[in-house]
């Protein structure tokens, strides 16, 4: 009886945890804003973004030269937005407010790997650059 | 015997060990971290000890066997030590450090009375798996309550170091995983040997990475706003979120 309640609690922190870490990685993110290169590149139009974008962005992000600052973070968010992807699934069939709640914020994970891919095509640029420079 | 897995994950966490170890030594907030730097020194101690006990007599001898799970046992309450430190990082302008030291002997001595009540309620001193699997799980346990309760309080107190708010979610994360996974032995045996074994590994290595790089990547002075972490937070700047029916 004790090791069930114990499981169920630490089951239940374990994820307020979790989503509270991840957030608090996304929320560094979030204070930048996207340049028109990275829009033009991961085929953002508008202002508006979708949940699904994530996977694409994440595969360009990939293909840029790493500068080896983000690798953890890309980690920690990739399974947080799977996580919302689960919460979001549950919502459909539980409650709308948390499949509204967790599209949510699957967004902020898109806005994450933009900022990502934003930084890494700016260092991609930089390490062109110098290779030219030096030639 | 231990697969290659094992011994990648026990690396990485040795090496993000020293590396906190290495970058607080050389830092000006080395003595606000003193408890963590203690508590990592511990854990590169208990590695050693526990590589040198595997070595001499195997995974599947009865001195491995305490070896690891005795120094587990003391890692996991020299954390409570390191909890202690962050309560007195938050209370730090209330001016209660006094109730925080009071307050950590008296978890201290419940917490040795309580494990002095588990070993004498068992019948022989033997270590058996379910009194290791029981011990761990209610330590473990009592570091979740503490570190939520602590979370609490950076969250009602609107703590802004970001430093700290990653510090301390982190160890949430070690804790509950650990918790769990052992309440989860407790409860369903048969799965010790497929998924749960791979969870304080795990877990073991997810902490000093996590703490290397709040080190490394978080000045001591950034800020975040707690409401960003706890509450729902606004669509970003310029983006709104598309909705779907």
């Amino acid at each position: 009886m004790i090791a069930a309640l114990i499981c169920v609690v630490s089951i239940a922190a374990l994820l307020q945890f979790f989503i509270s870490y991840s957030r608090s990685i996304i929320a560094a993110y979030r204070k930048a804003t996207l340049s028109d290169q990275v829009r033009e590149v991961a085929g953002i139009t508008g202002d508006t973004l979708h949940g699904e974008q994530f996977g694409r962005l994440l595969q360009l992000v990939r293909l840029c030269p790493q500068k080896g600052d983000d690798q953890g973070d890309l980690s920690v968010v990739q399974s947080y937005y799977r996580l919302m992807g689960v919460f979001r699934a549950l919502g459909r069939a539980l409650s709308p407010a948390l499949s509204r709640w967790a599209e949510h914020e699957r967004v902020n994970c898109v806005y994450f790997a933009a900022v990502a891919l934003d930084r890494r095509i700016a260092y991609s640029r930089a390490l062109l650059a110098q290779q030219m420079a030096q030639r | 015997m231990l697969g290659p897995v094992d011994y990648c994950l026990a690396l990485l966490g040795f090496a993000a060990d020293v590396y906190v170890v290495l970058r607080l030594c050389t830092s000006k907030s080395s003595l606000r971290y003193f408890s963590l730097a203690i508590y990592m020194l511990a854990t590169i101690g208990a590695t050693i000890a526990q590589e040198i006990a595997l070595n001499k007599y195997g995974i599947s001898s009865q001195a491995y066997g305490y070896a690891y799970y005795y120094s587990d046992a003391l890692l996991t309450i020299a954390l409570f030590f390191v909890v202690m430190g962050f309560y007195q990082q938050v209370f730090q302008q209330m001016g209660v450090g006094k109730y925080v030291r009071l307050a950590s002997i008296l978890l201290l001595s419940a917490t040795a009375i309580f494990s002095y009540l588990v070993v004498r309620r068992m019948p022989t001193h033997h270590l058996t798996n379910r009194f290791v699997v029981e011990m761990s799980q209610n330590l473990y346990f009592v570091g979740v309550v503490l570190t939520y309760l602590l979370w609490g309080a950076v969250v009602k107190l609107r703590e802004t170091r970001t430093r700290l708010i990653q510090l301390v979610l982190a160890l949430g994360i070690f804790f509950s995983s650990e918790a769990a996974s052992y309440a989860l032995r407790n409860l369903f045996p048969s799965l010790e040997s497929n998924i749960l074994k791979w969870i304080p590994p795990i877990a073991n290595t997810f902490l000093p990475l996590a703490w290397a790089y709040t080190f490394t990547k978080i000045p001591e002075d950034a800020r975040l706003e707690t409401a960003r972490v706890t509450r729902r937070p606004p669509a970003p700047a310029g983006m709104a979120a598309h909705q779907h029916s």
